[in-house]
């Protein structure tokens, strides 16, 4: 018995959390919500991504990003700008003084495709660049900073920085990236028509399935002797470079793989929202990701998920009926949570979870005492 | 030419300087270390006990002078590289993570794994395990193993850093006061501890308890502002006359 209840509670206390997340995401919500909502959930769900991402980061490492919108960013323009290529083609285009090109350079009186947007045209380089491009972008900045051990504030501050920076940058360059308006109007996927709900359907599977696999992958991180340095680190930086590691490298890789996370999601929502803006990827959004897994709980990877549906939902019901409530909603939940709850959902899950789960269980046991027996048989055999 | 200046020594150095802002912490500092020795540096406080040690683990840059360990340099060298190349240091507070257990401390101190890739692929096996438990012995917390670290005692915790530096087998143990804030028993196993400890290996300890000192140090350099003052046995030192002067005088 002692056994089984180690079991449940302790050992497979992870599995368990998985599996209910796992049923929720790809069996409950799917039957239970509309086609419009489910691709809501989805679009929601490719911020868990970032969300993930900065539980490694900031729950595990102590590094605080404020620019994981810059790799969102970059993963879902990665995957916009082959969408868009798609959409532009020579037949598309023919009332364009130049066919063959996205409709925003044609405004800006460009006449040729960009030497950046060339390789974009195939759909495996464009999935190697949204994975790639973000770690790479990531590299630098990571190699530049913990280097020079630049951390804490300085490097929160610097990565809202280059958010900012990017964000002018896609909005100045209109002719070469669609400027504040983004990159819209996509299309189809190899042939294949995005815009259907079968596809949307496709896209929230596919979403949810990488983004259960991206859990798993952090977790085989987080329990590896990697994962037990990045916490040392977070708590005894000079203890653990005076026990022989260039925690550096630590860092930077950690930053390295967040950032690919937070790219994946990128990608996926363009695909399921069908546009990419730069909205996506400066301060707003990138501070909102560290309120999604603040309020999930920053040491827990699941519930980095669902402070991320919570709050979305939140923004969704909320911001319908007051819209300028909303930021100030937002910002005092996040006060709230880091003042009261540090540990977030997930921490007061370990507080007080038990609690439900044993009224649940009496209330059940309680249930099935007030029926006869014999009645219980009769229902088991009118469903054999 | 580099031949010529090779020494015995477990460490040897020479001519050491660092300067802040013109105000020299280490002046012109020569001192040698044996193999097997168990040396205490003492002095009063601002001495420059601790940045002596600073600029043995790379902490702080030398602005002159050399630092050998085995016959090589060390200045230059970047922190984990000459934790690498086998010099252990203990902090002046213990420096341990809280919120990892005695088992995991240890464990992410033990030499292998130690690059990123090296960290993902590493596994707890057997060897691991019984290194581990070996040196827990050794420091008296082979009975709190999975206990978090934060949770024990002040003197436990400074036993489980002077454990975390002994799992890496470090040539070089340089401790700064290690038995600060513990009880009198606790100060008389740490004395057995480091008697123990520095057999095969040099031993540098920072301490300001003369008892314990008396106990434990084979040789004893006493510094004054950057420079040493006296330096040999515990009964040489105390009957010297300059340094009676610096402890009692002003």
């Amino acid at each position: 018995m002692s056994f089984v209840y180690e079991k449940l509670m302790g050992g497979k206390k992870g599995l368990i959390g998985f599996i209910i997340l796992a049923a929720l995401i790809l069996v409950i919500f799917p039957l239970f919500l509309d086609s419009f909502r489910l691709n809501l959930v989805g679009k929601y769900l490719t911020y868990a991504f970032a969300a993930v991402s900065l539980v490694l980061l900031w729950g595990y490492g102590g590094i605080l990003s404020l620019g994981q919108g810059i790799f969102f960013g970059l993963g879902g323009y990665a995957m916009a700008m082959f969408l868009k290529l798609e959409a532009s083609s020579p037949e598309n285009t023919a009332i364009q003084s130049t066919p063959g090109i996205p409709d925003f350079m044609d405004w800006n009186q460009i006449t040729e495709l960009p030497w950046f947007w060339e390789p974009f045209t195939s759909f495996t380089f464009t999935v190697l660049a949204v994975l790639i491009i973000p770690a790479a972008f990531a590299y630098l900045i990571g190699a530049a900073m913990f280097k020079r051990r630049v951390g804490g504030v300085y490097f929160a501050i610097i990565t809202q920085v280059i958010a900012v920076i990017l964000t002018v940058l896609i909005v100045g360059q209109q002719g070469l990236t669609g400027g504040i308006n983004g990159i819209t109007d996509l299309r189809t996927l190899n042939g294949w028509d995005i815009t259907s709900d079968s596809a949307k359907n496709i896209f929230y599977f596919v979403n949810c399935i990488l983004l259960l696999a991206v859990i798993l992958a952090s977790r085989v991180i987080l329990t590896s002797k990697f994962g037990r340095i990045l916490l040392a680190v977070r708590d005894k930086e000079d203890r653990v470079r005076f026990s022989g590691y260039d925690v550096a490298n630590f860092k930077i890789f950690v930053f390295c793989f967040a950032a690919m996370i937070s790219a994946i999601g990128g990608a996926m929502f363009t695909l399921q929202v069908g546009f990419m803006s730069p909205s996506f990827v400066g301060i707003v959004p990138s501070i909102e990701m560290v309120i999604f897994a603040a309020v999930g709980g920053r040491m827990s990877l699941i519930g980095a998920v669902y402070g991320t549906l919570l709050i979305n939902f939140g923004k969704t019901t909320f911001s319908e009926s007051f819209p300028e409530m909303w930021l100030f909603l937002i910002g005092g939940l996040f006060i709230a949570v880091v003042m009261l709850f540090p540990n977030g959902l997930a921490g007061l899950w370990d507080d007080y979870g038990h609690h439900i789960t044993h009224k649940l269980r009496f209330i059940t046991k309680g249930v099935s005492k007030l029926i006869p027996q014999s009645m219980l048989r009769k229902v088991e055999d009118t469903r054999s | 030419m580099n031949m010529l200046t090779n020494t015995d020594f477990t460490l040897s150095i020479e001519d050491l300087t660092v300067s802040f802002d013109g105000f020299k912490a280490v002046d012109n500092l020569n001192f040698y270390l044996d193999k097997n020795e168990l040396h205490v540096v003492i002095g009063p406080n601002g001495a420059g006990k601790t940045t002596v040690l600073d600029l043995i683990c790379g902490k702080t840059k030398a602005t002159s002078g050399s630092i050998k360990f085995l016959n090589h340099e060390l200045t230059g060298l970047s922190e984990h590289a000459i934790v690498r190349a086998g010099v252990g240091r203990k902090f002046q507070t213990p420096s341990i993570y809280e919120n990892l257990t005695v088992l995991e401390n240890l464990e992410v101190s033990y030499p292998y794994g130690r690059g990123v890739f090296g960290s993902l692929m590493f596994k707890r096996n057997e060897k691991v395990l019984n290194k581990i438990n070996e040196i827990a012995k050794e420091i008296m917390l082979d009975h709190a193993l999975d206990t978090e670290a934060g949770l024990l005692s002040h003197g436990q915790k400074q036993w489980l850093e002077i454990g975390m530096l002994l799992i890496q087998d470090p040539q070089l143990l340089m401790l700064d006061e290690p038995v600060a804030g513990m009880s009198v028993k606790e100060r008389e196993q740490t004395a057995e501890l480091l008697n123990k400890i520095s057999q095969g290996r040099s031993v540098l300890v920072i301490e300001h308890d003369m008892e314990f000192v008396a106990r434990i140090a084979h040789k004893v350099t006493v510094l004054h502002q950057g420079k040493i003052l006296a330096t040999g046995d515990m009964e040489t030192v105390q009957n010297d006359p300059k340094v009676i002067e610096v402890y009692l005088g002003h």
